[in-house]
């Protein structure tokens, strides 16, 4: 019964993205693709509840998108002129871009549809409580990231100071 | 009724190509952002789904996805104060006009 | 002797080069040119001092107890060291190592020098002060300038006859070219000028080439520079003071002879070397073919003309002879390619002088000539004949021949500068305006034509006297030169100052110069009449030994051969008879001889076409023949080539520029569709 109900979220969840993330590069208003990015976001952070990593879920929900898409929300409110917004979004390149992405998609899709391991079921997994996450991220042993934490930390200082002196004004 | 890997598998590569298409056709530099955006959620998928069914006793992939999480946020808020700063000069954000410095 | 005084002698005209040089541009043209004639008269106090200490001080450093004169190294700074000097055990020095220095020999013939360039120089300086000015007094541009070339040339020459070695005389050899350059090239406006100028640079620069191959021959066998290890012994008990010595000279060819190649293309090296070196004098000497260059030079200015280009600059050849004359010794053959060059060029000179038409190219062949008399005396001196008379009589005739052309030519000047052309025919009949002017120049005409009792009488005397004492048929030769020589100058001098009246008459009527100008060639004019009586027999001999027992002023005409001397006598005054006839009033004799002999006149006239064979020689054969192809080589095959890789890297740009065209989305498209292509490929592979 549990199964059944993981399959009608994931069919839920599977619709979501496939429908907002065609719309987002689609839609022909900034603000509305702003918008279905964010649904989209949500719907990847629910696939990660959906197995059992809890915490990347939140972060999923707090950076992405209480964050990432905030600062879209601004920046397309500092750049846009209302009014020919929607001209400017006109696709171009349709055909071929279309034929990539489709192209790409089945070959990737034939050649994961060939390996066996691709038909796996999920194996059982502990629960992945704080504290081992905690102890992850601040030891400096085997499969410990100390130093990548310490270097993204330095990354998003940096950045903030670039964001910074880029965006004042002269 | 077990889901099987290859059905997250084909989400994420379908986000992916999505994000593909849309940076290949977008013009507004803003709207190029959020299909890398896609693109990016798609691969840090990919990671969680690996990590997940492959190797559940172990973090890893997990691990990449938390930390690609908050590289794309800073990435993000740099590329949107560089765009910010270009509209400010050129008054457009439109790839194809901002040829200035080209050739 | 101290060294200071020779220091300065050396540093003096340089310093006042660089002044003048340097602050010329700020200071009154006035105030320059009393700058350089003062620092050149204080050198011709040092110099005078310097001489006459050396010859009349009796020092031992200077001439032992049996009267034979010493060379005296008064200092000498090692300036490149190319091989190491080599040591006993107990720290002796055994062999000197080939090194460069500069310093300051002191023997006769450079004492000569001192008293030579120096004279010449300030009288030069002295007279130019008037010269470089127009007929109102006001300097000509540039006159700053003319003086720092003039300290310049004075400081190259002064180094150039004190060189202790071979090397050092080089170096200064070339500061002379390069400052007779700059100064035959004053006026640098005038194209004539600039190209005559470059003519001599090249000319004097081609001779040069032979030169430095003599001397790199010469110190690879030898393995030394210096003169004094070439010519001369140590005297024993005395530091630095060396005598001239011919076992050194047969030393030195023993060396050659027993090295492992001693014979060249059918000469001996030592001689190959000799007349390599000889070459280089021929350049400077303006000797027969290299003397394409001196004529031109008088484009200079004409105090330069007298300094450089008569008295001191173009007898730096003789020097060299003279100054490596043991070796020459050694080797009678270069002896005699310089008696033989010599005696054409003395004679292709002489012939030339008479039929020019500007003053000053008859003033430069005759110089020529005269130089060529020189050179002729060196090549006939041998030790067995009157002790190597000709080396004492061409030294002797260099210092008198130096008195009396630069007097010729500072006249000259003075009459350039009073009537404002070079062509004789402006200028008849100017004894009635210029007093002072005609009786230097005759004095001085006087002189060239060996009329006794004027200098040039008794240095030519010496040197008829030596090439008679060597070949009857080059005395005769010589002889009819000199008669030659006597025709020429009194052809000029009556053309001058005779043959018919003035026109201009009024204030533009030429007129003597102001004291600048005059007292120099008085000064000159009393040098001629009194040269003569030099003791140069007892001063200047080529191994020091004195020729007479007593020394007065009375020895040359005690020692003159009578045969030869009235012989001489009898020439000039006949040459000086036929240019009376011709040329003392106006009569149509002259064009008469020429239409009775005109390819000899044409000849004469155009310099036996002497220019002509080297405009072919240079832009027919070696332009079209070797420059010509060269150019085209390196126009089309090695440009063409860079240009070739130049255009086909620019079209290649051009055409994949749009490749690059800074769209990225562009970009992920092609990067997409070509990781797809190479999915696909490794997919098709796989399976």
């Amino acid at each position: 019964m549990e199964s059944v109900g993981s399959f009608i979220a994931y069919v839920i969840i599977a619709l979501v993205i496939v429908i907002f993330s065609v719309m987002a590069v689609t839609t022909r208003k900034i603000l509305r693709a702003a918008t279905y990015l964010l649904f989209v976001l949500f719907a990847t952070a629910a696939v990660y509840f959906q197995l059992d990593y809890e915490f990347l879920g939140a972060v999923q929900i707090a950076v992405y998108a209480g964050g990432i898409v905030v600062l879209f929300v601004f920046a397309i409110l500092l750049t846009s002129h209302p009014g020919n917004s929607e001209k400017k979004l006109e696709s171009r390149k349709n055909v071929r871009a279309l034929l990539l992405g489709v192209t790409m998609f089945v070959i990737a899709g034939i050649s994961l549809a060939g390996r066996t391991e691709s038909f796996l079921s999920r194996p059982e997994m502990s629960f992945i409580d704080m504290k081992s996450i905690g102890t992850a991220l601040m030891g400096t042993g085997h499969g410990q990231y100390l130093l990548p934490f310490e270097a993204v930390s330095i990354l998003l200082l940096a950045c903030m100071i670039g964001g910074i002196v880029i965006a004042r004004k002269k | 009724m077990e889901i099987p890997m290859i059905c997250y598998l084909l989400l994420s590569l379908f986000m992916f190509c999505c994000g593909l298409y849309g940076f290949i056709t977008r013009k507004n530099m803003i709207a190029m952002l959020i299909s890398l955006e896609l693109m990016l959620n798609g691969v840090d998928m990919n990671f969680v789904v690996f990590n997940r069914f492959l190797f559940p006793g172990s973090m890893e992939g997990m691990m990449f996805t938390l930390f690609a999480v908050a590289i794309a946020a800073a990435e993000t808020a740099l590329a949107i104060a560089i765009i910010v700063n270009v509209f400010r000069v050129a008054k457009d954000i439109d790839v194809q006009d901002l040829t200035t410095m080209k050739f | 002797m101290e060294s200071t005084m020779p220091i300065l002698i050396l540093a003096l005209p340089l310093l006042t080069f660089l002044v003048l040089g340097l602050l010329g541009k700020y200071m009154k043209h006035g105030t320059a040119g009393a700058i350089g004639t003062a620092s050149m008269g204080v050198t011709l106090t040092l110099a005078y001092i310097t001489a006459f200490t050396y010859f009349f001080s009796g020092s031992p450093a200077f001439i032992n107890t049996v009267g034979e004169r010493l060379q005296s190294v008064i200092f000498n700074v090692t300036w490149l060291q190319f091989t190491p000097d080599v040591f006993d055990a107990a720290g002796n020095l055994v062999k000197a190592g080939l090194a460069i220095k500069l310093g300051f020999l002191l023997d006769p013939i450079s004492a000569m020098m001192l008293v030579v360039i120096t004279t010449i120089s300030f009288m030069v300086h002295l007279y130019s002060n008037g010269y470089m000015r127009d007929h109102d007094g006001t300097p000509e541009r540039g006159f700053q300038r003319f003086f720092a070339y003039l300290s310049l040339f004075s400081f190259s020459m002064l180094g150039l006859v004190v060189a202790t070695n071979i090397f050092q005389m080089y170096i200064f050899w070339e500061l002379v070219g390069a400052s007779s350059y700059l100064l035959i090239g004053f006026y640098f406006t005038k194209p004539s000028a600039v190209s005559a100028s470059k003519k001599a640079f090249i000319v004097t620069r081609f001779a040069d080439l032979g030169f430095l191959i003599g001397i790199l021959v010469l110190s690879f066998y030898t393995g030394t520079f210096n003169f004094t290890d070439l010519t001369s012994t140590a005297v024993e008990g005395m530091t630095d003071t060396y005598q001239v010595n011919i076992g050194t000279a047969e030393w030195i060819k023993n060396i050659f002879a027993t090295s492992a190649a001693p014979i060249f293309m059918g000469g001996s090296v030592m001689t190959w070397a000799l007349v390599l070196i000889f070459m280089g004098g021929m350049g400077k000497s303006a000797m027969m073919p290299l003397h394409i260059w001196l004529p031109d030079a008088m484009e200079g200015p004409t105090p330069v003309s007298a300094l450089i280009h008569a008295a001191t600059m173009v007898v730096a050849g003789v020097y060299l002879v003279a100054r490596l004359f043991p070796l020459y010794l050694m080797e009678t053959t270069a002896l005699d390619i310089v008696t033989v060059v010599g005696a054409l060029t003395a004679l292709y000179a002489a012939m030339v002088a008479c039929a020019q038409l500007d003053i000053k190219r008859v003033l430069a062949f005759s110089t020529i000539s005269q130089i060529a008399f020189m050179m002729v005396s060196l090549g006939v001196a041998r030790p067995e004949h009157h002790h190597a008379v000709g080396y004492m009589a061409s030294m002797f005739h260099l210092f008198t021949h130096a008195m009396f052309k630069a007097l010729l030519f500072l006249g000259a000047g003075a009459i350039i500068h009073a009537v404002g052309t070079n062509d004789y025919t402006g200028m008849h009949g100017l004894r009635k305006y210029m007093p002072i002017t005609h009786v230097t120049f005759l004095i001085g005409c006087l002189a060239i034509a060996g009329i006794i009792p004027f200098a040039g009488f008794f240095s030519k005397d010496e040197i008829l006297t030596a090439v008679f004492s060597h070949s009857l048929y080059w005395y005769l030769w010589m002889s009819i030169v000199a008669g030659l020589t006597a025709f020429y100058m009194f052809r000029l001098y009556f053309l001058i100052f005779w043959w018919k009246d003035h026109k201009v008459t009024g204030h533009h009527a030429p007129k003597d110069q102001p004291w600048t100008m005059t007292l120099p060639l008085v000064f000159l004019a009393i040098m001629s009449v009194i040269s003569g009586f030099f003791p140069f027999g007892d001063l200047v001999t080529w191994n020091g030994h004195p020729m007479y027992k007593s020394m007065s002023v009375l020895t040359n005409l005690e020692q003159l051969n009578w045969f030869v001397a009235s012989v001489s006598l009898v020439t000039a005054l006949l040459g000086i008879g036929l240019a009376w006839i011709m040329y003392k009033n106006e009569n149509p004799l002259p064009s008469r001889m020429r239409q009775f002999m005109p390819k000899l006149w044409d000849w004469c006239r155009n310099r036996f076409y002497f220019d002509e064979l080297y405009m072919f020689i240079t832009h027919k054969i070696i332009f079209n023949g070797i420059c010509r192809p060269i150019a085209w080589f390196d126009r089309h095959i090695i440009d063409g080539s860079m240009d070739g890789l130049a255009s086909i890297t620019n079209k290649a740009s051009e055409s994949i520029k749009g490749l690059q065209s800074g769209n990225v989305q562009q970009y992920v498209l092609a990067y997409v569709a070509g990781a797809i292509l190479l999915g696909l490929i490794t997919a098709l592979c796989v399976l």
